[in-house]
Order: C-alpha cells, then structure tokens, then sequence
C-alpha cells in the first residue's frame, strides 16, 4: 500500500497508471479534457483506485472515474452517506486519490457548502497555494430526492460554486433496495413489493433536474455511464459554471435492478432509447437542450424504443411483461411518452 | 503576552449575543454558518453587520437549517478554516446528528449555545435542558455567568479547541435572555492582542498516514490528499473512539492554561477556568450552579456569610469533560450540598446532580446530596427563592439527614 514517490501530472511512461493525485502548492494550469480514448489511456487516470468494494457490475464507480477524468485541476470529493462512500473507504483503507470526505447522509450540499466557503476564506487572506479548487459531491438518490433535497436546495439557492453529480439507483441500494423518491412507478423494491393487491411502487419518480432547473442555477444536466462523451463534457461545464451546478447520472444496480453483472452500460443505453431517461442540458441563456443520442431521437422518432425494451432486462419490473398486467405495461409507456414529448416541446434544440 | 491594562481596553455596552458577535469577530473566524433562532440571533445580526461592512474576511453562509449549519462548519473546518456558529434549544436538537461528527473528526469549531428551553410548548426562554442534550456528543462544553465572560470565553474557545493536545469542538453555553439580551459593560481587547492570543489564523495539525512519506496537515488539501470520515467498523471505531476519550483528558489543564493566560493579558479570570469557587473552604452547606443563576446565588450566599451562615457556591464552568476528582476535593468536606440544575432528565434527575452524585462516590465521608430543580421555560430564579432552597439547606444539615432528594424550585404546587 505504501507508495514512497509522488507522481506529477500527467503520467510518465513506465509509471503505474494508479496512484494518488498530487498538486503541490502553486500548481497552475488547468487539466485538459480529454475524449479520445486512447490518449484518456495514455495519459489520465481517474481519482477512484482500484480496489473499492463496490459490487461488481455496479455502475456507480464507473460515473465518478468518468467524472474524474473531467475535472480540470485540484478538486475536493464529497460524498453523501451511500454506496459509493461506504465501498470505497473501509478503514484503514481509501480508494480515493484526491481530497475526500463523508459528513452524513442528507448534509452532503451544505457540506460542500462550507468547504467552498472556506475555500474563498483562504482565498481572500492569501492562503489558498492554487488559484481555485472545485467542490465536486457524488450523492445517491436517497440522499438528494429525499433526505437531503433541503440541503441541496439551499446551497443552491444560497449560490455556491460546487457540481453535485447524483448517481441515481432508483432506491435505497445501501441499505438493501428501499423505495426512493427517485424509484419509478411499478418498480418492485422490498419496501414496495408487488404483492397480489398492489404492483410494485406506485408513485412516479419525482423530477429531480426539473427540480433544480427550478433552482435557476447556471447549469444542470442528465447523463448515463453509457453516454460516457456527454457525461465528462456535462461534468466539465457543470465544474466551469460560476455556481451550482447539478448533474443527475443514472446508475443502473444489478442487485436492486435485478439484472445481470454485464447489463449495466446497455441497461443505461436502452434508458435513453427508450426516451425513459432523455439526455439534455439547461442553462438559463438556452433553456434546455437535448445532447447525444436524445436530440437524435429527436430528430429521428423511428430510433425512440418502447419501454419493454428498458424493462426486459430487469427482474424488478419482470411482473409488468406479464399478460395480466398490461394495463400497467400501457399506463407507463403512455406516462413515458407524455414525459417526452414535454421534453421535445421545451428543448430549445427540438425540430419543431 | 503583555498585560493590556483597562484603559487600553475597549468599554463596550453590549448585550450577550453582541458580546459573542464581537469575540467572532476579532477571532480571525474564517467561515461563519448559521440559522436564526431566538435568543441566538443577534448574534448572526451583529455578525453580517461585521461582515456587510467589510470588517472582517469571514464568508458568511447564510444557511437554511441549523442541521446545515453545522455540516456546513464541519466542510469548512475540514477544508482548514476557523469555523463557528451559533443556535439555541431546537435548533441545536436538530444539529445534533452532526454535533457527534465534528467532534469524532476533531474538528476545532466553536458553537454559541444560547440556552433556550425546549420544545414542546414551545418557549423562547432559558433552561440547561438544550446544552444536556448534547453532553455526550463529544464536545467541550462551557458555561459563562455574564456578558463579559461570554465574550472572554467564545475567544478562549478558539485557543482550547485548536489546541494540539485537544482538536476537539467546543460550545459556550450563555443563558438565553438572561445574558443574551441583557446589556451590560464589558471590556474588550484590542484586536491584534486577541490575533496574537489565537496564533493568528488558524493553524492545521499534522498527521502521518502509511501512503505518504512527510507528516501531512489534517485537511482536505490537493496537495496531500486525505479521506475523511470513512466507514470504520468494529476493527478500528473503539481505537478511534478511545483517542477521543484521551483528548478529553487534556481538556481540564488546556482550560486552566488559557484561563491563566487570559487572566494574565486582561486581568480576567474565571476560578481556575474549571470551578469557580466562594466561600467553599469552611462552608457546610455548598450550592452547585451552571450559568447566570451563579451571580444571584453568590449575592444571596455573602448575605448568609454576613449572617455567619456557613455556606458556599461552586460555579461549574466547565461541564464537559466534567471535573468530577476537582469538584469531589472541593465538595467533600460540606455537610450538604445542593445541587442546582435548569434541566431534568425525565425519570431521572437533574444532569450535574448525577455527575456530582458519581464524583462524590468513592469517597468514605462524604456529604449528603439534594438536587434542586429550578427556572425551566426561563422561570426567574429570584434571591428570595435561592435564599428559601439555602434555608432548607441548612436545616438539613443540622438534622442530619435529607428526606427529598429531588426538589423544585419555584414551581406552583
């Protein structure tokens, strides 16, 4: 474990590709963002090591080293209560390679909150030895649509220059597959089981990035792991905004999805598809813009496909593809489109 | 340190929560996060008046719960700042998820705790029950007597949490109204005296870890990067847990130091910084008391002594750690002690009556114990009602045994 040398930015031929991240003081520049995947390779390495616990097939490890790969510079981690903070520092172990740190589980805003405005503090009195350092959290979907939307919201409101990226799982993974306000109708969890009366969770996912649009902030945006260009482009806007900046990455769970290990990119992939998880930004100069494989959709309705395709890789909706519950099947795909075509008739970026 | 003799001290005429603001004030305070509550607010009042006019370099962070308030400190501390806030009764309720986490990250932060009753009904004035509350969450916890020394000791605070032998959270207790809303005159050092007494900025304490070769600051920095607050599980929590238990040890001579300094720039100084004590030497009957209620008991008690009573007061200044072996020595020899709290816990008794009770323990003679419950909601602890709990006190101590041990103070029957 003990790694005796430093490595400077960016890797030097020979050097292993994990190590710690290293700015020294008065370090200046800024890192380039890089999107060819070779020269990635050649020349990145993401601030997640090796070794975390994560389940494996979990999609959430693979957001933050995608997100990491798009960070300009010295950054500061902070991570709600949740699966990526309990796998990936079990002491006396850490898998991070930069700053880190766990506060609770509803408080992660307000303590990036704080680490930006201290940050401005030393700033201000001459004892900050870089010229900025981003505040980037990774909370779940518990931690942002239910217990921590206060925080959240206020930090927002209050304008802190910080990039929240929610890995969203659709429910309480950490804890053992708990409904969400981020869990989607029908979906069966353990506190939503489908029983003979009621059909899995029956409420929609809550619209947590029209929610922070809401907030007015400079940036927010939606991304998957599959979507890996969008995901570090959107990750490097949301860290240059002056301000909030939000990001909600869904993050397929194989244990809680019921799918197999190797599902989750394509699970991920078949979301947008199938216009369930749509792709877009919104600033407050263009409103919102579709991006990716969304606005091709867009452009191309024959490429949008129907939900089945979303659901039929997961054991958690496995109930709905039954001929007795095809009603629901309807009712969602018709909740989905309805979605959709609010979204086209927003997108700024839409034919019309 | 130089003495600043009075004339060179600043008169001010301030209420408590003023006091407090312009203690932060002159602490080189970083970040400052907080939440309205009454009897708190004036503190963040005075403080954004600091901070619109440019007087200080704070960022302060209007937050939107107490609950963020303190998250929001814990960020900044572990980010290198000085970091204070300040609440009362249910907003420090509502803090006390994150109180057990700054003080298990040992983070140096300095909280206002203007003590308010509790909910429910709900009332604005002051008991203990809000600062009992959080006595195990592993903070140091202070109680001032008056204006002048809530702001003496918000600026000590500083001096003992970031102290190395310490690292540990620490909260001024001040009642509500009753010091918080009270004007008063108090005596304030010149800036660079109080710069000088902190250090300066505040400084971070190195640490080793196995990954990297030099000794690294405690801080979230790019430059030597650490994880805080992982998940530790029965392996490693109890080891981490007993460096928390050894800190508090520190605490009792770290104070006295600082109350000594202190004493020793400004002429100030609270007993030893621990126990206040009068007339206790010789006395038989000992009063016990946190926070303002010690200035009317000390005026009743010299009306005793000029009577010829033998009665005497200990002012417990510091709470947490609890100075059980100091107070036992000073305790001891009295034939009944009276022990006073502005809380209760329910199905139980007073908070420092317990801790009294466990200090006097081991000790073969020791006096008979009455724990006397007194100003919840902010009821008014009047001389005549401190004088009628001595009374009873003493007429205790001459029968020789006590028949209620639990006693209130002031309530309607």
């Amino acid at each position: 474990m003990v790694v005796r040398t430093l490595p400077q930015y960016p890797i030097k031929k020979g050097e292993p590709a994990y190590k710690i991240w290293i700015f020294e003081p008065g370090w200046k520049g800024e890192l380039p963002l890089i999107t060819n995947p070779r020269q990635l390779a050649e020349q990145k390495r993401p601030a997640l090591l090796p070794g975390h616990r994560l389940c494996a097939g979990c999609a959430a490890p693979i957001i933050v080293k995608l997100a990491s790969l798009a960070f300009r510079g010295p950054t500061i981690v902070v991570s709600a209560t949740g699966c990526i903070e309990v796998a990936t520092t079990i002491f006396p172990y850490t898998s991070w390679a930069i700053p880190w740190i766990h506060n609770a589980f509803e408080n992660s805003a307000a303590t990036a909150s704080g680490i930006e405005s201290a940050i401005k503090a030393l700033k201000k009195t001459g004892r900050l030895p870089y010229d900025h350092v981003d505040v980037v959290v990774f909370a779940g979907d518990g931690g942002t649509y239910d217990i921590g939307i206060q925080a959240l919201s206020g930090a927002a409101e209050r304008g802190h220059d910080f990039l929240y990226i929610l890995y969203d799982n659709e429910a309480y993974m950490n804890t053992g597959i708990q409904r969400s306000g981020g869990t989607p109708k029908f979906a069966w969890t353990t506190t939503s089981p489908v029983g003979s009366v009621i059909p899995g969770k029956m409420e929609h996912k809550k619209p947590i990035a029209d929610i922070m649009v809401a907030h007015r902030i400079p940036y927010v945006a939606t991304t998957t792991p599959a979507h890996w260009i969008d995901l570090m482009k959107k990750v490097r806007k949301g860290i240059e905004v002056n301000g909030p900046a939000f990001i909600h990455a869904l993050s397929p769970c194989d244990r809680g999805w019921r799918h197999a290990e190797n599902l989750a990119i394509e699970i991920s992939r078949r979301a947008v598809d199938t216009c369930y998880f749509p792709l877009w930004e919104w600033t407050p100069e263009k409103g919102y813009m579709l991006t990716d494989r969304s606005l091709s959709i867009a452009r191309n309705p024959k490429l949008k496909q129907p939900i089945e395709k979303f659901l039929e890789l997961q054991g958690r909706f496995r109930h709905l593809l039954k001929p007795e519950n095809r009603h629901l099947l309807k009712e969602l795909q018709e909740y989905v489109d309805a979605m959709w075509e609010d979204l086209l008739n927003r997108a700024t970026n839409a034919p019309k | 340190m130089a003495k600043v003799p009075l004339e060179k001290q600043t008169l001010l005429n301030v209420n408590g929560d003023e006091a407090v603001a312009w203690a932060v004030k002159q602490s080189l305070v970083d970040v400052v996060a907080a939440y309205p509550i009454t009897p708190q607010t004036i503190i963040v009042e005075r403080f954004s008046e600091f901070v619109a006019n440019g007087e200080v370099h704070t960022e302060f962070v209007a937050v939107e719960s107490e609950h963020s308030a303190m998250s929001a400190c814990v960020g900044a501390a572990a980010a290198g700042a000085r970091a204070f806030t300040a609440t009362a009764a249910n907003g420090l309720a509502l803090m006390w998820e994150i109180l057990y986490i700054a003080a298990s990250l040992r983070l140096p932060i300095v909280l206002a705790v203007v003590n308010r009753a509790l909910s429910a009904p709900i009332n604005i004035h002051c008991d203990h029950n809000d600062a009992y509350g959080m006595r195990d969450a592993g903070w140091i916890q202070l109680f001032v007597e008056n204006v002048q020394e809530a702001y003496d000791t918000t600026i000590q605070a500083f001096r003992i949490a970031e102290d190395e032998r310490v690292l540990l959270p620490v909260a001024v207790n001040l009642d509500g109204f009753f010091l918080s809303h009270t004007l008063e005159n108090i005596r304030i050092l010149p800036d660079e005296v109080v710069h000088e007494f902190l250090g300066g900025y505040r400084k971070i304490p190195k640490v080793k870890v196995d990954y990297l070769e030099d000794e690294v600051p405690l801080v979230l920095n790019p430059a030597r990067p650490l994880s805080f607050g992982p998940l530790d599980l029965y392996d490693y929590y109890f080891e981490h847990k007993m460096h928390q238990i050894e800190a508090m040890k520190n605490v009792p001579e770290v104070v006295r130091e600082v109350n000594q300094e202190w004493y020793e720039i400004s002429g100030r100084k609270y007993g030893d910084g621990v126990l206040e004590t009068l007339y206790v030497e010789d006395a038989d009957v000992i009063i016990t008391v946190l926070g303002s209620t010690a200035g009317t008991v000390k005026h009743v008690v010299r009306k005793f002594r000029r009577d010829g009573k033998k009665v005497g007061v200990v002012r417990i200044r510091m709470f947490r750690p609890f100075p059980h072996r100091e107070i036992a020595e000073v305790l001891k020899n009295a034939k009944v002690i009276g022990v006073m709290d502005r809380g209760i816990s329910f199905g139980s008794y007073g908070q420092s009556y317990l801790e009294i009770n466990s200090s006097l323990y081991d000790y073969k003679e020791k006096p008979m114990l009455v724990n006397y419950v007194y100003g919840l909601g902010g009821r008014d602890a009047s001389p005549e009602l401190i004088e009628k709990m001595i009374n009873e006190l003493l007429s205790d101590a001459e029968r020789g045994y006590v028949e209620n041990k639990l006693r209130f103070l002031g309530v309607r029957e």
